[in-house]
């Protein structure tokens, strides 16, 4: 699985950084930088992630690769 | 004739994130006939933005950024097959392996390409690169481990500031040469440029200024470079990030407006021709369009933004399977974001299309602020740095046309709020790196009027 973090959206309120601390992680004050693969034993902590996000900025899906050719 | 819409050959050339969100899209709204995707690398649609922070740093590989799906757009994929033309009255995309590609509709999204270094021999030499593809990120992240004596980035844009600040925060020596005289002052003017100057000057960046780089030395290898000053810097590794070329030449014998600037196109992603005729079967999105905006005078506006390049996708792939009277004009404001030096810098509207700034909120000296951008009178743009939920406001404020400067709004409003400074943004020609925001004018390419 692979994340893309929608960073025109982001406003850094870190709700992902305390959901999967292992993906996403604070550089600075608000920027967010984040692990674009996501491990298996973390996809779970990811769509939570996403879910709490309050801007609604992450998107975890399959790579193209990963099926669709 | 809705139904027939939704149906038939739809190609789309470029299969990055403009082409996959497009293609996304289409189905989404309902195209059931054949989608077929080209694209020139042999890669998956992948993201870029990684490739210049979390890559370099090390924190992922550039061969785990690709886009995940929203959904499976059900597309073939020709991966690593170059575009070679379009022959309009066939309705077919040529392929440089021959084939040909027969579509009822086509979508060019087919981006920008980095500036490469204008000597060919000199930018050969190991250790010279650019940065825009995977293959460029995962050559310069290596090269970047492996613990250079120091770096030279070649223009102080935001790509090259994001890796000269990915180098000091590994610890390498770096040095940035630009022509202008500060880093960002193209696409922030000259207040914003002297913070973005100072961050890097106080992270241990060797920092200069208005000069250029006459040659890159080195026998085989890349070794150092000359300035313009007289001056050399030894320097093991080079990045040259000197903005970027949209790729249009594949488009040159086909009659679209195509130039420097992109594909000129209607609010609706319609390409236009060269007689400036518009086109109702080939649209255009993301880096690689040019196209209308109201809020900045109706002039031609060439953006290199992610956000962009969805949202176009977005409405260009609507319009294709919609009626006329169901269309959608691209109109959104523009946004983008670079993270450098800790700080975390957002932009909405056009900064550039300005004459006066006012800090609304914050201060240079605290490095978190928000500066509103305004032109004769109306507020145009608004950068933040760590202060991005701020952004929304002054987004509203750009869209409704509010006066310059802007009414107190908030809580924490700037005393000097109301004073207002010229935004001095130079010459897009005296920089060294490309404009990431293009206003082009009624005439594409005589009258540039600012970065």
């Amino acid at each position: 699985m692979r994340t893309v973090v929608d960073l025109t959206r982001c406003q850094g309120y870190a709700q992902c950084v305390f959901h999967a601390p292992e993906v996403f992680k604070l550089h600075g004050e608000e920027g967010l930088l984040y692990a674009t693969a996501v491990p298996d034993d973390q996809v779970s902590r990811v769509r939570e992630a996403a879910a709490a996000c309050p801007v609604q900025a992450i998107l975890l899906g399959e790579e193209v690769s990963g099926g669709a050719r | 004739m809705p139904d027939d819409l939704k149906d038939g050959r739809i190609v789309i050339v470029g299969a990055s994130l403009a082409g996959l969100r497009a293609a996304e899209t289409l189905r989404e709204e309902g195209f059931t006939g054949s989608l077929t995707l080209v694209g020139d690398e042999p890669h998956a649609p992948y993201d870029r933005p990684p490739l210049s922070k979390q890559v370099l740093l090390g924190q992922a590989t550039a061969d785990t950024t690709e886009l995940p799906m929203r959904r499976d757009p059900e597309a073939e994929w020709r991966l690593g097959v170059r575009a070679t033309g379009v022959d309009r009255l066939a309705k077919r995309v040529l392929l440089e392996d021959g084939e040909s590609l027969p579509y009822d509709r086509l979508l060019i999204a087919t981006g920008t390409r980095a500036r490469p270094w204008g000597n060919p021999d000199e930018a050969a030499m190991d250790g010279v690169f650019t940065l825009r593809t995977r293959e460029d990120g995962a050559g310069l992240a290596e090269r970047l481990a492996a613990g250079p004596e120091r770096v030279l980035v070649i223009g102080a844009g935001f790509t090259g500031s994001e890796i000269a600040s990915a180098c000091r925060e590994m610890g390498l020596q770096v040095t940035v040469a630009e022509r202008g005289p500060a880093p960002l002052v193209g696409a922030l003017g000259a207040t914003l440029s002297k913070l973005a100057a100072v961050m890097q000057r106080n992270h241990g960046v060797d920092l200069r200024t208005g000069v250029t780089v006459t040659a890159l030395t080195g026998n085989g290898a890349f070794t150092g470079a000359q300035l313009s000053d007289g001056s050399r810097v030894p320097a093991d590794v080079c990045v040259v990030a000197l903005g970027a070329v949209r790729n249009v030449e594949w488009l040159a014998d086909s009659g679209l407006a195509v130039g420097p600037r992109g594909i000129a196109c209607d609010a609706g992603c319609r390409a236009f021709d060269m007689y400036g005729i518009v086109t109702d079967d080939i649209y255009v999105a993301g880096d690689v369009s040019r196209f209308p905006h109201p809020l900045f005078g109706y002039q031609m506006l060439s953006l290199e933004h992610w956000g962009n390049a969805v949202e176009q996708a977005e409405v260009a792939a609507h319009n294709m399977v919609s009626p006329g009277a169901l269309r959608r004009p691209h109109l959104a404001v523009p946004t983008f974001w670079s993270t450098q030096f800790g700080l975390n810098i957002k932009s909405v509207g056009v900064p550039t299309y300005s004459d006066y700034i006012v800090i609304a909120q914050g201060s240079l000296e605290a490095r978190r602020l928000a500066m509103v951008y305004g032109y004769k009178g109306r507020v145009t743009a608004a950068v933040t740095v760590d202060m991005s939920r701020s952004l929304d406001y002054y987004k509203h404020l750009i869209e409704t046309a509010a006066p310059f400067p802007p009414p107190p709004g908030a809580a924490d409003r700037a005393i000097a709020a109301d004073i207002t400074i010229p935004s001095a943004v130079p010459d897009p020609s005296v920089l060294s790196h490309g404009p990431t925001v293009a206003l082009t004018g009624h005439l594409p390419d005589r009258r540039l009027t600012v970065v």
